[in-house]
């Protein structure tokens, strides 16, 4: 009689966590949902601005685009684009060997590559924040005139 | 995929020509208040005179070009390695691959089409 | 001799599977009599012979070495035998089999998994059958070379770092934390000559390049092995390796005898007594 095993693979709901993980693990998480979010906009921002060319600029001043609903919007593009940048960056170093340091006799308690790379993920959020803070208010002054 | 690795170094190379290019578009569209490049006609970066000032230039054609180039590669890219981590059937993943391909050349062709055009509407010095 | 009291009444919500009778797990609670210094393992053997002799789980050692008892500890993959109750909670605590694998039973996962994908990536070191073979002379190998990947020989195969990382909750293909640090263990070794022999399936579909460094394998292992970092060196090794900027490595020699590799100072080799 064949045995039946239960799948317990997390699913999905396995990328999302459940709540006793690691900042690193909620960054790759964001990293994930910010780069759909720019892809996204990447893709209808082809478009849109691909129209140039018959003349229709539809993000300038009484364009279609211009509403204050579609700035936010590009607004939230640009905070998706800071975090998952640095990020980003922080990733490059760290999947290239660069930030995780060197193989050691393991003894407790552990250092781990978490801890090596964990003030590079500082650095890099508020790289992402100073990034954020120019961004906002440039999208202030905008919003102001 | 037969070459992994290969895909992988490009796309990590793409991400790191993307923090400059991207950050730079970023800058001059959404920073113009504090940093204002590239913007000669007026105080908003995005106005028409000052998007058919960039699109004069032939730099600006080239870059804006190489950013799609990119910037496509690795968001479609990426997207498919989240979507192959789904354990789809291996004719779903054949089937996503290649609609990721088409996606992204098509899009690369009209952006870059566009990109030459608009250089040369904006060197006659009139609209489309 | 009088009982020794016990100090608190901590609640197990333990989850429960037959697969003879039950369609999907369901958790069943316990109230479990906890001492000082008891551990998730001993609580689970206090259930047992005080509550429900049909509890079923894995463990062996109950000091840390084999293996055996990784489970999902209040919603951390850890190894039971190494968890004190008292240190997570003083009310209640969750025990359920570790993620990503299929349960048998209760809470034994499905390990076999784990193990093909080991065997897949070669686990073993990969030179010419007759140097390897020859019991004549030994491996050349200095204590810098050694500790390039002594820090992953630790690895015991208890499969917590696989039920920790976001991957392998979706991918049933990626390889996952413990085979690919297993991979790098031996490429890392100057023994060994299977790089190439490897690359494929490091660099493939299931190979290195899904893990995007959640960093989970890591924070989980309770030996330290941190399997992140191990994955990392791997990637930049086989990046390098396509841009063909990675030196050609040489395997170690094999010392035959006396008069080769560094002898100490004030040393005389022994006279050969084998004939050469």
């Amino acid at each position: 009689m064949a045995i039946h095993r239960y799948d317990n693979r997390l699913g999905v709901w396995g990328w999302l966590g459940g709540g006793r993980w690691g900042i690193e693990r909620y960054a790759y998480l964001l990293h994930r949902l910010t780069g759909l979010a720019v892809l996204l906009y990447l893709l209808m921002h082809t478009v849109v601005t691909s129209l140039r060319v018959k003349g229709i600029y539809l993000w300038t001043e009484g364009g279609f685009f211009h509403q204050p609903i579609f700035r936010l919007g590009e607004f939230a593009v640009v905070t998706a684009f800071a975090f998952h940048a640095f990020n980003g960056l922080r990733l490059v170093l760290v999947e290239l060997g660069f930030a995780v340091g060197k193989p050691i006799e393991p003894i407790y308690p552990y250092k781990t590559s978490v801890g090596v790379q964990r003030p590079l993920l500082i650095a890099a959020m508020l790289l992402a924040l100073v990034f954020l803070a120019v961004g906002g208010y440039n999208f202030m002054l905008g919003a102001a005139k | 995929m037969r070459n992994g690795t290969k895909y992988w170094t490009w796309h990590m190379a793409a991400g790191v020509v993307l923090l400059l290019l991207l950050g730079l578009h970023m800058v001059i569209m959404h920073m113009g208040g504090s940093v204002h490049l590239f913007a000669p006609r007026g105080a908003d970066a995005v106005s028409e005179a000052n998007s058919q000032w960039r699109d004069s230039k032939i730099c600006f054609a080239l870059s804006y070009i190489l950013l799609l180039g990119v910037g496509l590669y690795h968001g479609l890219y990426s997207l498919r390695t989240i979507l192959l981590e789904l354990t789809l059937k291996p004719a779903m993943e054949k089937a996503m691959t290649i609609l990721l391909v088409i996606v992204g050349v098509g899009l690369f062709g009209l952006g870059s089409w566009a990109a030459w055009a608009a250089h040369v509407v904006a060197l006659a010095g009139g609209k489309g | 001799m009088a009982e020794k009291k016990a100090t608190k009444t901590i609640t197990f919500h333990v989850t429960r599977y037959n697969p003879e009778v039950d369609a999907k797990p369901y958790i069943r609670a316990y109230a479990v009599e906890v001492n000082d210094g008891m551990t998730v393992l001993d609580g689970l053997h206090w259930i047992k012979e005080n509550l429900d002799a049909t509890l079923v789980w894995r463990y062996s050692c109950r000091m840390g070495i084999c293996g055996s008892c990784g489970m999902l500890i209040n919603g951390s993959p850890t190894l039971a035998c190494n968890t004190q109750i008292l240190h997570l909670s003083q009310k209640e605590i969750t025990v359920g089999p570790l993620p990503n694998f299929e349960i048998i039973r209760d809470l034994v996962p499905d390990l076999l998994s784990m193990f093909d994908k080991h065997a897949m990536v070669s686990p073993n070191i990969v030179r010419d059958e007759a140097e390897l073979n020859s019991t004549q002379g030994e491996f050349y190998q200095s204590p810098e070379e050694l500790e390039a990947y002594l820090q992953f020989t630790y690895c015991i195969k208890c499969g917590c770092c696989m039920g920790a990382c976001p991957t392998l909750a979706t991918d049933v293909r990626y390889l996952g934390p413990m085979p690919l640090t297993a991979l790098e263990r031996y490429n890392e070794d100057t023994r060994d000559e299977g790089f190439a022999l490897r690359a494929k399936i490091a660099g493939g579909k299931g190979g290195a390049f899904r893990c995007h460094y959640a960093g989970e394998c890591s924070r989980v292992c309770p030996k330290g092995v941190d399997p992140g970092k191990a994955i990392q060196l791997l990637k930049r090794k086989l990046v390098l390796d396509y841009l063909h900027l990675a030196g050609k490595k040489k395997p170690c020699k094999k010392l035959e005898g006396p008069g080769e590799g560094k002898l100490l100072p004030n040393m005389i080799a022994p006279a050969r007594t084998i004939p050469g």
